[in-house]
């Protein structure tokens, strides 16, 4: 025989899916909300997403290359994917300088610190909104008004500001509700808020995407949704006259954005669907903690985080269910 | 309704080239190399040495102990050597080397193509008869027959299952056998029931050959207690425990055998096996072999010699391709590949898979990302992403306490994983280190 046969262990065929097409698939999913944001806030919020995308994969090559010498791997998607999802969850007009600031926190520290793909506890692009909100609270904190409003102002509060900040004072959520979006307005997305939280419809059209694509399964985000909407539910039957109906906790803020993007970030989430559930639920419980008793008007991202760092935890003792039984 | 097993699975592309042609005879080799260990458990003895004749049928290895079985001659001709030999798992291996002259066979064996119906023997003389004809399970796992029918003290057989899944891509023997040899296979399965002493036998055939499905499905009406039932297409519903939860929705307890939960399992290519070996007193040395893979001129399935070298066969599909990078005796998902076309096609032979060049070659694996589809298609339920790491890092208690010994190395895991990741080549690792580790623990 003229050539060498190879050999090599079983299997031999391998599917033609490859991680490069998985990260593909997410940010596919996450181009309905992104073009919506343009749409409303206008070219700000291209501004924003073009500097958050470049500052993530600069970032990375950079690191990679020259300070821990490895191969860089900005082809893998994965910091692609950081940078529109940090540009998601800051407002159109925030300077330019605390994205790159974000980016750099959210892949030096967040990412690579750790190892790089993979080995991240943490969701990268929440450790950059984190270390942004913290660092920059002002900023963060006041967001162009939705030209779909129709309201005159520059700047205005979400919706759950105005109801944190009305009940502090002591107004009634009657009052208070009417300064509000209408829950209609929530979905289709005529709100005030981050690039990518502001039309539930569009996150939600991405999620079903991904399900289909079999990117996410549907445990993680359902299981924050309805936890969030069964504790909201039962505070609003014990007195809807300070707090709000749970369907406008699971339309506002970053809610959506969280469950259907941020928390099924695959690497720092559990590895089988009963520890999906028990994640997704701490990050329910968490997330409606904060809203309701917290400083904070709004929960998820630091919810998302406390529940990555148990992640480790649910794998070491939530086993997938075995055959043949115990 | 279609079954099928609950959890995990892949789909691999099934490329069925060699499904609708006919099995062909591969014309008498001129020599071949018949190893003494085509099965799992100990090897048979040689009992004939260099120079002796040798007929068709007649035996030239002597199993050695319960869990092993006779080797018979598949040629007749002279013994030219008992000597090692490469086979297919790249071992050298005992075997005889026997030059062909002529085909004179065993006068014993009932050369008639006519279908022997009646039978009137017991459940004892049956078992004997298939340990004594060298029957091992012909899915390729090859596990000693007659053992299997006897089931350990205090266990009991209510039901047979029958193999006919073939949810290895590319393979088509059974497929065939199954539309060509019906009545054999189903007498076979009869005489099957009556060695285990049940009223009951199931065969399972995936929905991709409804034309097996229908075929069967009509003539079981003439055979009491077989059924067909037809499952829902996924891989690796040929396992035995998957089958057996397919059909009868039973889960073989973990490190238990099919027998806990009333279940033997036997291929179709088996029962045909058993069939000859009682109905007409033929040994096991001749099987239905698939040759197939894309760049194959001529993708066919042969009825062949045991110990015929791999390489007449390739002739006989038209040749090796020359785009070939990888030769496989098996399937895709679980054959083993071979360094050289001398190697003989033996009891557990079911296909030789010719792979293109392209094909062949593993990628560089990356980071796993860990999106957990190991773990969502492991049939066993098992976490492999884990399981490999703690194979690369030796942390062997832990691996046998997440119960890596319950991998049955489908290769679903590695198929998937969007990453490349070698995964089964590591559990394999762990697997062989923690069975070592028991083994010593018990003595």
């Amino acid at each position: 025989m003229s050539k060498l046969l190879t050999v090599s262990p079983s299997p031999h065929v391998h599917s033609d899916d490859s991680t490069q097409k998985i990260m593909y698939r997410v940010v596919l999913a996450m181009i309905p909300a992104l073009v919506w944001s343009v749409f409303v806030f206008g070219l700000d919020a291209l501004r924003v997403t073009i500097i958050a995308v470049l500052a993530c994969l600069a970032f990375e090559f950079l690191i990679q290359k020259y300070l821990i010498k490895v191969k860089p791997t900005i082809t893998d998607g994965s910091a692609l994917i950081t940078g529109i999802l940090l540009a998601f969850n800051v407002p159109s007009n925030i300077p330019w300088w605390i994205i790159v600031i974000g980016s750099l926190a959210a892949i030096g520290i967040g990412k690579l610190s750790f190892g790089g793909l993979g080995h991240n506890i943490f969701n990268p692009a929440l450790v950059g909104r984190v270390f942004m909100l913290i660092s920059f609270p002002v900023q963060m904190t006041s967001w162009p008004v939705n030209r779909q409003s129709g309201i005159d102002a520059v700047t205005s509060a979400t919706p759950l500001g105005i109801i944190k900040e009305g009940i502090s004072n002591g107004t009634p959520i009657s009052e208070i509700s009417q300064s509000l979006p209408s829950t209609f307005e929530l979905f289709w997305g005529g709100i005030g808020g981050s690039l990518g939280e502001i039309s539930a419809v569009l996150l939600v059209i991405g999620g079903l995407y991904m399900l289909y694509k079999k990117v996410i399964t549907w445990h993680i985000p359902v299981s924050i949704l309805a936890t969030v909407g069964v504790i909201a539910g039962i505070f609003w039957m014990v007195n809807p006259a300070i707090y709000i109906n749970p369907l406008y906790h699971i339309l506002t803020g970053g809610l959506m954005l969280g469950a259907i993007f941020m928390a099924t970030d695959m690497v720092s989430s559990p590895m089988n669907p009963k520890g999906q559930i028990i994640y997704g639920v701490g990050i329910g419980v968490i997330t409606i903690s904060i809203r309701l008793f917290g400083a904070y008007p709004e929960g998820i991202s630091f919810a998302i985080l406390i529940m990555n760092a148990v992640t480790p935890l649910i794998n070491y003792y939530v086993k997938p269910v075995r055959f043949g039984g115990k | 309704m279609l079954k099928t097993f609950k959890l995990g699975g892949v789909h691999p592309p099934e490329n069925k080239l060699s499904a609708d042609k006919e099995i062909q005879v591969l014309p008498l080799p001129k020599s071949v190399f018949i190893p003494v260990a085509q099965h799992i458990g100990a090897p048979a003895t040689p009992t004939v040495k260099r120079g002796d004749e040798v007929k068709v049928g007649q035996v030239i290895a002597k199993s050695s102990s319960f869990v092993s079985t006779n080797i018979h001659s598949s040629v007749s001709g002279k013994v030219k050597k008992v000597d090692f030999s490469e086979d297919s798992s790249g071992y050298p291996k005992q075997g005889v080397f026997i030059d062909v002259a002529g085909d004179e066979w065993i006068e014993e064996i009932d050369r008639s193509e006519e279908l022997a119906r009646e039978f009137d023997i017991d459940g004892a003389e049956i078992i004997k008869k298939i340990q004594e004809a060298g029957i091992v399970g012909l899915g390729g796992a090859t596990f000693p027959t007659h053992v299997k029918l006897v089931p350990p003290k205090g266990m009991k057989a209510e039901v047979l299952l029958i193999n006919g899944v073939e949810c290895e891509p590319y393979l088509t023997s059974d497929h065939r056998l199954m539309l060509e040899k019906a009545d054999e296979i189903l007498v076979g399965i009869q005489l099957l029931m009556k060695a285990l002493n049940v009223e009951k036998a199931v065969i399972g055939i995936e929905n991709n050959k409804p034309d097996a499905i229908q075929f069967l499905s009509e003539k079981t009406k003439n055979y009491k207690g077989i059924l067909v039932q037809p499952l829902k297409v996924k891989y690796p519903q040929g396992g035995e425990k998957q089958l057996i939860k397919a059909v009868t929705g039973k889960e073989v307890p973990s490190g238990g055998l099919p027998i806990a939960v009333g279940a033997v399992v036997s291929n179709v290519g088996t029962a045909f096996a058993v069939y000859e070996a009682v109905q007409k007193n033929k040994p096991l040395f001749e099987r239905v072999v698939t040759i197939t893979g894309k760049g194959v001129s001529q993708p066919s399935n042969f009825k062949v010699r045991i110990g015929t070298s791999t390489s007449e066969l390739v002739e006989a599909a038209g040749g090796l391709p020359e785009s070939t990078g990888k030769v496989i005796s098996g399937g895709p998902m679980m054959g083993r590949a071979i360094a050289s076309l001398e190697v003989p096609v033996t009891k557990g032979t079911s296909g030789i898979l010719i792979m293109k060049e392209e094909e062949s070659k593993r990628k560089d694996y990356i980071a796993c990302i860990r999106c957990s589809r190991c773990v969502s298609v492991c049939p066993m339920g098992l976490e492999p992403y884990l399981l490999m790491t703690l194979s690369q890092k030796q942390i062997f208690d832990r691996a046998e306490n997440d119960r890596v010994m319950d991998c049955i190395e489908c290769g679903s895991c590695s198929y998937t994983c969007p990453s490349e990741r070698p995964l089964l080549d590591y559990i394999r690792f762990g697997k062989g280190k923690v069975g070592q580790i028991i083994r010593s623990r018990k003595k």
